[in-house]
């Protein structure tokens, strides 16, 4: 086990550096570096450009200098001291802007996570039980029709429907007075209330997915000898499926939160800006349609980070249930 | 060592028996799949549609009207009520007319179904080159006075005819994915070719690439290099752009099908041979195994066309795609962006109508080509 998680550490480890590398690369894409637009936007609104000051920021970010120089002082800002760069929009530091906006984005993905997997584990076993049964017939056009409705499609329709149903917009995590309370008890039913559209939008298409391999999954384990046995030995039903074959299922289930969270993360940042929700998705649209390229450059890294530190959790799960691959045999 | 072959002369003795060409035998099992067959048709009408796009639209994608802003769709109607109570067949459509929503001091359009305006088929236009080099001048459908209003679909916040710029937009946007795929698809070809055949270092320096690309969340890639497209590009710089950009990450996939391919086959019987015959590399590649796995890699590249219509759909509607002057269904969404344009005009959520079916019927459509092409499958 200790190698497998060493192994798996390395890997991180070497995937975030490719990570940081293409944040890097995308902060450098557009034409002119961050300091000649802040000078012109100074000079723009009449302000006095202090040459001692833009000399400073040079020498710290290494304007001027060849990428990789100017890559080494970025990504040691971030790691010693924190420091994302400047958001010239803002005229703030960029990690004053995105903690926040981040801890939402991982609350909602994490909620449409455990949806997911709460809808997505009853429905599968029911389909695979029930081979050919109309529920098995619903849940596989259903599925379809999940996968192939472009999320920022249905978070569009949920809020069409219901401003004609109900009158309401829904929109936002928090209610204004919420908005910058402190989490207490109305605060999180608050929350809740808002937060069913995103999360239920966004565990549409990774529902669909799950019961879909959990199906086949369970089809094959339920052909095999050992449920023959468990079942002539007389256990209830019940227990013969959720007992051995349930649990064999999951396995293959538990690896696909590998691609699963990319996707999420990805859609999350469309829904967020349909749904005019405070998480990072419309803050990096904004920094990237205002070329605010720290703050989009930081963003970008970061929910790269997350998705890689996600996928980690995931690995180390997968192994925890998985002897098989905790010992590395094939 | 000896080894027996059979004589040609052995060969050309069998006796002739009916051959079915390997496209034939593929066809045959496709048939079987009858999901995909209605799907292919669904897709080849679209692929229609995007064809003839100035045919079909009754008008031009960008002629404006500020007279019937948001006017709600007319529907088309085949039969009219004559004096004498008796229905005829005359297709036709129906005027408006406008009322003053008093709460919100805003004029809206009801349709009026007393005013008929017939609708002629195959009426004369202006002269015009069907998809840019066929010279016509007559469309679908056209009304007999030009400021007649014909929304069908109804019209958008200029008074733009929804129908036809979603006719218009249907050819960007199945255009986008097939280019984008086309380009994917050499890129995976090269790449994704090389690595299998030759394996060894640059092999596992592809497949970490690739793994790399695929555990990141592919928007905010994309956003952040959609953002990084000069301003004052022209539709066409910009289209390509979109395309290179939607390429440069789908190309993982198709190399990962084609690599496992070259794996695969390059342990066969017969690929040995030709080696052991001397045949160049080249050779055994383009004879030999290429033509054993196209069937697989166009079921492939057919899986990958949605992936790159919804990516674009995504990009425009986020503004960062294709821009306004060029139609596209991701354009056309992002007018019904914001929920008070909703609430007035809902039938500017149809195009997400056509993504939706475009996008089913193309899944289907690549999961019975992937079926038939599996010589081993059932």
């Amino acid at each position: 086990m200790l190698r497998f998680i060493t192994g798996r550490l390395i890997a991180m480890v070497l995937t975030l550096w490719a990570v940081s590398f293409v944040a890097f690369a995308i902060i450098q894409l557009p034409p002119g570096d961050y300091l000649t637009t802040y000078v012109a936007t100074l000079s723009a609104n009449g302000d006095r450009v202090d040459p001692a000051m833009i000399e400073a920021l040079r020498r710290q970010y290494g304007f001027g200098q060849p990428y990789l120089v100017q890559y080494w002082k970025w990504i040691t800002g971030i790691l010693t001291r924190g420091d994302f760069g400047q958001s010239f929009e803002w005229k703030a530091p960029v990690t004053t802007l995105i903690w926040g906006r981040l801890g939402n984005s991982v609350l909602v993905e994490g909620l449409a996570v455990l949806v997911m997997w709460l809808i997505a584990l009853p429905i599968g076993v029911y389909v695979a039980v029930r081979k050919y049964s109309l529920g098995d017939y619903l849940a596989t056009i259903g599925g379809f029709i999940g996968l192939a409705i472009p999320n920022f499609l249905l978070a569009l329709l949920l809020m069409y429907l219901s401003f004609v149903w109900f009158g309401t917009t829904i929109g936002g995590l928090f209610s204004p007075e919420f908005e910058n309370a402190r989490w207490s008890l109305p605060r999180v039913m608050d929350f809740l209330s808002r937060a069913w559209a995103p999360v239920l939008v966004l565990a549409t298409a990774g529902t669909a997915e799950l019961i879909r391999i959990l199906r086949a999954n369970l089809l094959d384990e339920l052909k095999k000898p050992y449920v023959v046995t468990a079942r002539a030995k007389g256990l209830p039903e019940w227990k013969v499926i959720l007992k051995y074959p349930v649990r064999v299922a999951l396995n293959p289930l538990v690896s696909t939160i590998g691609w699963l969270l990319p996707a999420l993360v990805s859609s999350s940042v469309i829904v967020s800006v349909v749904l005019n929700l405070p998480t990072a998705g419309p803050l990096l649209l904004r920094s990237l349609t205002s070329q605010d390229m720290y703050l989009a450059g930081a963003i970008i890294m970061l929910l790269g980070v997350l998705t890689v530190i996600g996928t980690l959790v995931s690995d180390l799960l997968l192994a925890w249930i998985d002897p098989r691959i905790r010992y590395g045999s094939k | 060592m000896a080894v027996e072959t059979a004589s040609p002369v052995a060969v050309a003795a069998l006796p002739k028996a009916r051959r079915e060409s390997q496209l034939a035998l593929m066809w045959r099992r496709f048939r079987q799949h009858q999901l995909a067959v209605v799907s292919l048709w669904i897709v080849a009408i679209f692929y229609a549609v995007a064809f003839l796009a100035e045919f079909l639209a009754p008008t031009d994608p960008s002629a404006y009207s500020a007279r019937y802003t948001y006017a709600p769709p007319q529907g088309l109607h085949f039969f009219a009520q004559d004096e004498n109570g008796g229905w005829s067949f005359q297709p036709h459509v129906n005027g408006y007319k406008s009322e003053v929503d008093p709460a919100a001091m805003r004029r809206t359009f009801v349709v009026d179904p007393e005013v008929v305006i017939p609708v002629r088929f195959f009426a004369p236009s202006e002269p015009y080159r069907l998809a840019g080099f066929i010279p016509m001048s007559v469309k679908l459908m056209g009304v007999e006075n030009p400021r007649d209003p014909f929304y069908i679909l109804g019209a958008d916040r200029l008074g733009r005819d929804l129908l036809s710029r979603l006719i218009h937009g249907t050819r960007i946007s199945l255009s986008i994915g097939l280019a984008g795929v086309t380009l994917s698809l050499f890129f995976g070809i090269i790449i994704g070719g090389f690595a299998g055949y030759y394996g060894g270092w640059f092999d596992s320096a592809v497949m970490r690439t690739v793994e790399f690309i695929r555990s990141m969340p592919t928007i905010p890639l994309w956003l952040g290099l959609a953002a990084a497209l000069p301003k004052d590009w022209s539709a066409l710089q910009t289209y390509f752009a979109i395309t290179i950009i939607l390429s440069l990450i789908g190309w993982t996939e198709l190399a990962r099908v084609v690599r496992g391919r070259f794996l695969s086959l390059r342990t066969e019987d017969f690929v040995t041979a030709a080696q052991l015959d001397g045949a160049s590399d080249w050779r055994i590649i383009t004879r030999h195994m290429v033509p054993s796995f196209t069937s697989h890699i166009i079921a492939a590249a057919t899986l990958a066309i949605p992936g790159m219509i919804l990516a674009e759909t995504a990009l425009s509607f986020l503004g960062l795609g294709l821009q306004p002057p060029i139609v596209s269904w991701g354009t056309l969404l992002q007018e019904a962006q914001n929920i008070r344009t909703l609430a007035t005009a809902p039938w500017l959520l149809t195009p997400g109508i056509c993504v939706v079916v475009v996008i089913l019927a193309l899944n289907f459509f690549g999961d019975g080509l992937r079926d038939a092409a599996d010589p081993h499958g059932r």
